[in-house]
């Protein structure tokens, strides 16, 4: 089927990069990090040591030729947004740019190893519901204004139906969705709004998740 | 008296002396030894050091130390806070000159290393993971949580083995009696030229019924081999040591379940905000299903906005109800009825059993087993039918659908286990005569034998363990009752899959080139996986095998390796024959819904099992209990002879109801307490190294404003909000939560040329729903 064809181009064209690690390893001990790095690593995030090796192979084989094996000089690279959402878990994914937006530091969706590694670890299955409701406010709210406003409404459900309502439906739902969740009243969710509703909701958790 | 037999027998084979009379009694006066106090020592000290430890290690599953973690990097980089932590340890070693803390302080980083690498192995250890994700992948978040839930009942299963074989069955294997050295472990004389034939050992009969598997073959005697372990108290204590187990397990699921959340709040608090901020599954990976998921949440979008314009509409409500009055009362008549049909059936298959086993076709023979099976896929589409009368939202009549589905297997086990019962009670009887003629005949011999030699050291009767007169074993049919029963449970669920799913999608495929309308759009089209009928199956399984376990020791083992291949096999089917959802409709609020019902199916099938160890008595001359009045005399026995007397006193006093009912409610105070205040209060540290470690932090802020949050090390200071992570929350294991099940969609039509059709055969599978939606799609 379509995804065992897709695995089987994404081994080929990794073919090398995965002997390469493996020489590597098998020669002598890890030198993608060092002991130092795996520890905040592993400090500052929900995954453990080999995940968080997978997790560099991963984002070098984004771009091969531009991030190094060898992380324990801290190299300071950075992958553009186009790069990132080529990734299988991530394309069909209608918020992907801002999902990528959101987790890099200068807000236009460039990151580093440890952008990418903080990504998918709050998002992944052991994070907690906090963190996940701060950044899935973060994710929803398009103009970074630290409100959601009528128009990130408008954008979200255009990304999640792709146009197929009609403009009185779209501004149908967002006036009741603000009427449901807003409790200060001034129309737009706040931070203690949206994470009043959804902390009711009974997904949210299992489907704000991705595995990596 | 039974005593006097085994020995009789024990000793005919081994051609020892018969101990005498006095020998024998002598085994009943309390003798202190060392290895009598050995096992109730070990036990305790286990109990002890185990209990410690885990008191010990909830310290750092504790959310506190998580809380340490993110203050530490929150307000400044990575390597700047450790280095402010490494000299801060120095001065505190230095500064106060306490030996003893510093050592504290480094055993406890030694600790927390030494949890973080065991985590690291377990979650390595977690098989199927790759599998799971690719299911996920294609299929979102739902239909991978059945997968998680069998992966969970498979780890619940492997554990319930291990307790049994390794307590049970391997003693008994090891240091017990051999197969042939007595009645009980023999095949009988009139059975052995059958007993390997392939059909009487396809009905659990001939050897199958004279081996581990089943009850009868343990023997009774107190104590076995060099370390006196205590094979019958075993039985007893494992037997009810599994339920104790399970109820353990399950219940902390749940509580691990629902610190997620999502219990409170109405169905339609947040109707349009949940859709918008909720519905999207991030799990998706797929083409495919993202595109069968936006259509799907266009749909439900288009259902709410029409639902929310037609509220104000006016109903005939007492043609409503009187509708909803005969549905119910049609579907209690089909319960009804199908509870006296499988009565009639299994008093039929006794007086099968009368009959000679030739005579009876295959069909009779397993008339009852049949018979069940077809009920469970025949009645849920005949309630779905029903339900349509009732005109429901179709999450309610989801709700009622899987109650009425619960109602029927509940009711279709428990008909049949009382109709078993009616059975043991008859050949508790039999069992009466059987033994009165043994003994007569017992001691006629002994009678015979002194007044023709004229000693008192009578040998014992020199007969073969396979000639002599055997008692109805009941205990050993029930149990092969339960297995059968199982076995072709199963072999229904993998028939189902194959022809269901593998045999349509292969028509599908390959008929569709010369069929007049579209087979893949139309009619069969590809088949859709059925959660919640799945699930329910896997729950009811689990149900039989814990009434079973006590009767079928094997039972365990054998559902063990029906889990994994089921994993195995149903991850295979889902990826080549079905198709992702089309709608999706949750079953309930909370991911606690089919835990809650696991934990039902636990206490109901508790029940026969406590019943019958309470009420019924053992069977004379087989399994661990024999010749025993009661089968929990054996607790009582121990109590009287293995340990010291002020024990036994303890006992007495302690199993006062006055005293028990107080200590039962205290204890469920100090649990409710004791929760409670993990999940409030999860900023305090219990453990004062801790405790210190963040006193001496500069910027101890422990609710910091809620603002934006950065986990990993970053230059700009963020801080992350405050508000508890739940202490169970960060330790959550991959495979607990049991993520929001997807039952069958009420409606199949999707905008666009899809077009699926209800067509899985097995479990509740919601009729194409109405909605209240009059420009709704058609009804199909």
């Amino acid at each position: 089927m379509n995804g065992a064809g897709r695995h089987r181009r994404n081994f080929h064209s990794n073919a090398s990069l995965w002997w390469e690690n493996l020489l590597t390893r098998m020669g002598n001990k890890q030198t993608t990090f060092t002991e130092g790095q795996f520890e905040s690593y592993q400090d500052c995030t929900f995954f453990t040591r080999k995940e968080i090796l997978r997790l560099h192979g991963r984002y070098r084989e984004l771009a091969p030729h531009l991030v190094p094996l060898d992380y324990t000089n801290d190299p300071d690279i950075k992958l553009p947004l186009a790069l990132i959402i080529t990734m299988p878990e991530l394309k069909e994914n209608p918020f992907r740019d801002r999902i990528v937006e959101t987790f890099s530091e200068d807000g236009r969706g460039n990151l580093t190893f440890s952008d990418f590694v903080d990504m998918f670890s709050a998002l992944s299955e052991t994070s907690p519901r906090e963190l996940k409701t701060v950044y899935a406010f973060k994710i929803y709210d398009f103009n970074r204004d630290n409100f959601i406003c009528k128009e990130d409404l408008e954008k979200t459900l255009n990304k999640l139906t792709k146009g197929e309502l009609t403009p009185e439906e779209v501004a149908l739902v967002c006036d009741k969705a603000v009427e449901e969740a807003d409790l200060d009243g001034d129309n737009k969710l706040s931070f203690a709004d949206f994470e009043n509703m959804i902390s009711k909701a009974p997904d949210f958790l299992s489907n704000f998740h991705i595995r990596i | 008296m039974s005593l006097t037999l085994f020995n009789a027998w024990h000793c005919g084979c081994r051609a020892h002396c018969l101990p005498n009379r006095s020998d024998r009694w002598s085994r009943h006066i309390k003798v202190y030894d060392s290895a009598d106090w050995f096992w109730p020592v070990i036990a305790f000290s286990l109990i002890w050091i185990s209990y410690e430890n885990v008191t010990v290690m909830s310290y750092y599953t504790d959310s506190s130390f998580d809380q340490l973690r993110v203050n530490l990097f929150s307000n400044r980089s990575d390597r700047e806070a450790q280095d402010f932590i490494e000299k801060f340890e120095g001065a505190l070693g230095k500064g106060k000159g306490k030996k003893l803390y510093a050592y504290k302080v480094m055993m406890t980083k030694k600790l927390i290393k030494f949890r973080r690498d065991f985590e690291n192995f377990k979650t390595a250890c977690i098989p199927w993971e790759r599998k799971i994700k690719e299911v996920e992948s294609y299929f979102g978040s739902s239909v991978a949580s059945y997968f998680i839930f069998l992966r969970w009942m498979y780890g619940l299963n492997l554990i319930l083995f291990g307790l049994m074989f390794g307590l049970v069955v391997l003693p008994e294997v090891l240091m017990g009696l051999p197969y042939g050295s007595i009645p009980r472990k023999t095949v009988p004389r009139t059975e052995q030229d059958t007993a390997m034939d392939f059909s009487v050992l396809m009905d659990f009969g001939g050897y199958l019924k004279y081996s581990i598997l089943f009850y009868g073959y343990y023997n009774d005697e107190r104590t076995i081999g060099l370390l006196k372990f205590r094979l019958p108290l075993a039985y007893l204590l494992v037997g009810v040591g599994i339920f104790g187990y399970s109820l353990m397990v399950v219940i902390r699921t749940m509580a691990r379940n629902s610190n997620e959340g999502g219990d409170g709040g109405d169905e339609g608090d947040f109707t349009f905000s949940w859709k918008m901020f909720t519905s999207w599954d991030y799990l998706i990976g797929n083409s495919e299903t993202a595109d069968n998921k936006f259509a799907s949440i266009t749909t439900s979008f288009k259902e709410s906005i029409v639902d929310e314009q037609e509220n104000q509409k006016d109903e005939n409500i007492h043609l409503r109800r009187f509708l909803r009055v005969l549905a119910n009362f049609l579907i209690l008549c089909s319960l009804a009825g199908s509870g006296y049909l499988i009565y009639y059936v299994v008093k039929r298959s006794q007086e099968f059993a009368k009959k000679d086993e030739e005579d009876l076709s295959w069909f009779e023979k397993n008339e009852v087993e049949f018979v069940m099976s077809l009920l469970g896929l025949v009645c849920p589409p005949l309630f779905e039918t029903i339900a349509e009368l009732e005109d429901y939202h179709p999450r309610i009549a989801l709700k009622w659908q899987l109650g009425r589905i619960f109602a029927l297997f509940l009711g279709n086990l428990y008909t049949f286990l009382f109709a078993l019962f009616d059975e043991v009670n008859d050949k508790l009887e039999s069992e009466k005569a059987i033994k009165n003629t043994t003994i007569w005949t017992l001691n006629e011999y002994y009678a015979n034998y002194s007044s023709f030699y004229n000693t008192t050291d009578i040998p014992p009767p020199n007969i073969h363990p396979a000639d002599a007169i055997r008692g109805p074993c009941w205990e050993t049919a029930v149990g092969i009752e339960f297995v059968k029963l199982i076995v072709s449970d199963i072999q229904v669920t993998y028939l189902t899959i194959l022809i269901g799913d593998f045999v349509r999608a292969f028509i599908v495929r390959f008929l569709n080139y010369c069929w007049c309308w579209d087979l893949e759009a139309g009619f069969p089209s590809y088949g859709e996986f059925d959660i919640s009928g799945n699930v329910l199956g896997l729950i009811f399984n689990q149900g039989m095998i814990w009434m079973g376990a006590f009767y079928a020791p094997g039972l365990v083992g054998l559902n063990v390796l029906r889990l994994l291949t089921s994993m195995y096999y149903q991850c295979w089917a889902v990826m080549s024959c079905n198709v992702p959802h089309e709608r999706v409709f949750k079953a309930s609020r909370s991911n606690n819904f089919y835990m809650g019902l696991l934990l039902l199916v636990l206490f109901l099938s508790m029940l026969p099992v406590v019943y019958s160890i309470m009420t019924l008595s053992p069977s004379f001359d087989c399994g661990p209990f024999s010749g025993r009045d009661k089968m929990y005399d054996v607790v009582i026995e121990t109590i009287e002879k293995d340990l010291p007397a002020f024990i036994g006193n303890i006992f007495t006093y302690a199993t006062n109801p006055g005293l028990i009912i107080p200590a039962v409610l205290l204890m469920s105070k100090c649990k409710a307490r004791d929760e409670e205040k993990n999940r409030r209060n999860n900023k305090d540290s219990t453990n004062q190294v801790m405790k210190d470690l963040e006193d001496l932090l500069p910027n101890k802020s422990l609710i910091p404003p809620p603002t934006e949050e950065d986990e990993k090390r970053t230059k700009s200071p963020k801080m992350k909000p405050g508000t508890a992570a739940n202490g169970k929350a960060v330790n959550l294991q991959k495979d607990v939560s049991l993520a929001a099940q997807n039952p069958r969609g009420a409606v199949t039509r999707a905008p666009g040329p899809r077009g699926g059709a209800p067509g899985n055969g097995r479990g509740p599978a919601p009729g194409p729903g109405r909605g209240r939606g009059r420009g709704g799609p058609p009804p199909r």
